[in-house]
């Protein structure tokens, strides 16, 4: 009989166990090429902020070109090692769930809503043929609407001049807030300047930027209709280019120059 | 074997009874990803291999699967399927995984799978169960294929993302239409595919399920003899 309670209670489990099987042999085995594919992700990005990015070479190749250090956020200082992480695989973001390794931020100055943030950042650095530098590519995070938008930003060798944009990671509505990943709005972003007088005041406005207007290069058009989003990204840059993100790092490398 | 059974359960959901055209069914997915080819046939080689599968593994049970619990019973073998085409995209398609990002998953929720599972499946012999979904995939495709054409083609002006239209933006002649970029004009493009179908296939036009009477008018009080 199919319709008795031992039966029906028994194709169930059976049914649940194979396919229970089935997709965690499938998520097992395929985790390896799926991390891949998200580092890669990653490396494109990066190139992509600091506009290197040739679709057409090896993404692992080109990754070369760019040098990976260590940033100390209290000194401001570059280190080419941290207890025993390798510059490849020091994740800042995994870092930011050990205490050890992360230092709570402290609510008043978190406008970015980031919680916790990692004592050693991670940056990239590209070099001209002199060893001088000619761009950074720095990460940034910050909270959006529905959660944290990952992503890195470029900077020229000033210090101040933005070179690109791009985020990895968020979970922001597409049309809306989504349209940071749009190359269109991405595209605003390089020249601007961040600090005026010592202070960050990049922030992305409501509404058009009007470039006749005396200010116009601290200014990024905003999303429409998604005030929230372009609110977090201004936050964003705030926190992480004021005194506890990488000021102290560009002074550090001004006085190094 | 019966090859001619076979040939029908595969040929006749290709336009006689084309899930999207005929029963309207899997419209949400034919508008939310039809914006650009080469996502789509992503889209319509996970859809196909779901439902084909599903409806296999289906059949094969068919017989001991209690009927109070039948559609949880399926919904959890399409689910799976689904979730292993999502592991199986973000491992070898990455890219394409990233613009897919929920509608792979929401596969599930596609009623054309959970209807063949219910409407073939749990009566048919396994290989044919399988062909049947095979055919209902690939009407699925055909209608999702020739939305995305036109959408790609006269929104961005590219097939593939080659430019075949030059747009006006990047020194062409060519005005994309912005609207073909949003999901609703996925409804006004099939909408026009089942016109043109039903003007073909008459067989296809449903008989009215009401009738529209003439409007009523208010009878004139003024003549009306009113007996006291």
């Amino acid at each position: 009989m199919n319709e008795s309670i031992t039966k029906t209670i028994g194709v169930a489990f059976c049914v649940c166990l194979i396919c229970s099987l089935v997709v965690s042999f499938s998520a097992v085995s395929l985790r390896d090429l799926q991390n891949e594919n998200k580092l890669n992700d990653k490396r494109i990005k990066i190139l992509q902020a600091a506009d290197i990015y040739n679709p057409d070479e090896d993404i692992k190749e080109q990754f070369l070109k760019l040098e990976t250090k260590f940033v100390n956020f209290e000194t401001g200082k570059l280190m080419d090692t941290y207890m025993d992480f390798s510059l490849e695989e020091y994740d800042p973001i995994l870092a930011t769930r050990d205490s050890n390794l992360s230092s709570k931020v402290p609510t008043s100055e978190d406008i970015a809503v980031i919680k916790n943030r990692e004592n050693i950042g991670k940056i990239f650095i590209l070099r001209n043929d002199d060893y001088s530098i000619n761009k950074l590519i720095l990460p940034i995070r910050g909270y959006g609407l529905w959660g944290t938008l990952y992503g890195y930003i470029s900077i020229e060798n000033d210090f101040n001049t933005i070179a690109g944009i791009e985020f990895y990671d968020h979970k922001e509505t597409p049309g809306l807030g989504a349209e940071v990943d749009n190359p269109k709005w991405k595209n605003l972003w390089p020249g601007k300047e961040i600090y005026q007088n010592g202070e960050v005041s990049l922030s992305v406005i409501k509404g058009k930027v009007d470039n006749n207007d005396k200010g116009a290069q601290y200014e990024i058009d905003g999303l429409s209709g998604a005030t929230i989003t372009s609110r977090g990204v201004t936050n964003m840059i705030t926190y992480w280019f004021g005194e506890s993100g990488y000021s102290k790092l560009f002074k550090e490398l001004n006085y190094e120059s | 074997m019966n090859l001619k059974r076979y040939k029908e359960v595969v040929l006749k959901p290709l336009i006689d009874e084309n899930p999207i055209t005929l029963q309207i069914l899997g419209i949400c997915s034919a508008l939310a990803v039809t914006n650009n080819l080469a996502v789509t046939l992503v889209m319509c080689v996970a859809v196909i291999s779901v439902i084909s599968f599903s409806n296999l593994f289906i059949s094969i049970i068919r017989n001991y699967i209690p009927s109070s619990i039948r559609i949880i019973v399926q919904m959890t073998i399409i689910a799976s399927l689904v979730i292993v085409v999502d592991e199986l995209l973000k491992a070898y398609d990455y890219e394409t995984s990233k613009k897919l990002s929920v509608f792979v998953g929401l596969i599930i929720t596609n009623c054309i799978v959970m209807g063949r599972a219910e409407a073939f499946a749990m009566k048919e012999k396994p290989l044919l169960s399988f062909f049947d979904g095979l055919g209902n995939g690939i009407g699925y495709s055909i209608i999702l294929i020739g939305v995305a054409v036109i959408r790609e083609l006269f929104g961005s002006g590219t097939l593939f993302g080659y430019e075949i239209l030059p747009l006006v933006s990047n020194g062409g002649w060519y005005m994309g239409n912005n609207l073909l970029l949003l999901p609703p004009s996925s409804f006004i493009i099939i909408g026009l595919f089942i016109w043109a179908i039903r003007s073909i296939k008459s067989a296809q036009i449903e008989n009215d399920e009401f009738e529209i009477k003439p409007h009523s008018t208010v009878p004139d009080l003024t003549k009306r003899e009113i007996n006291v």
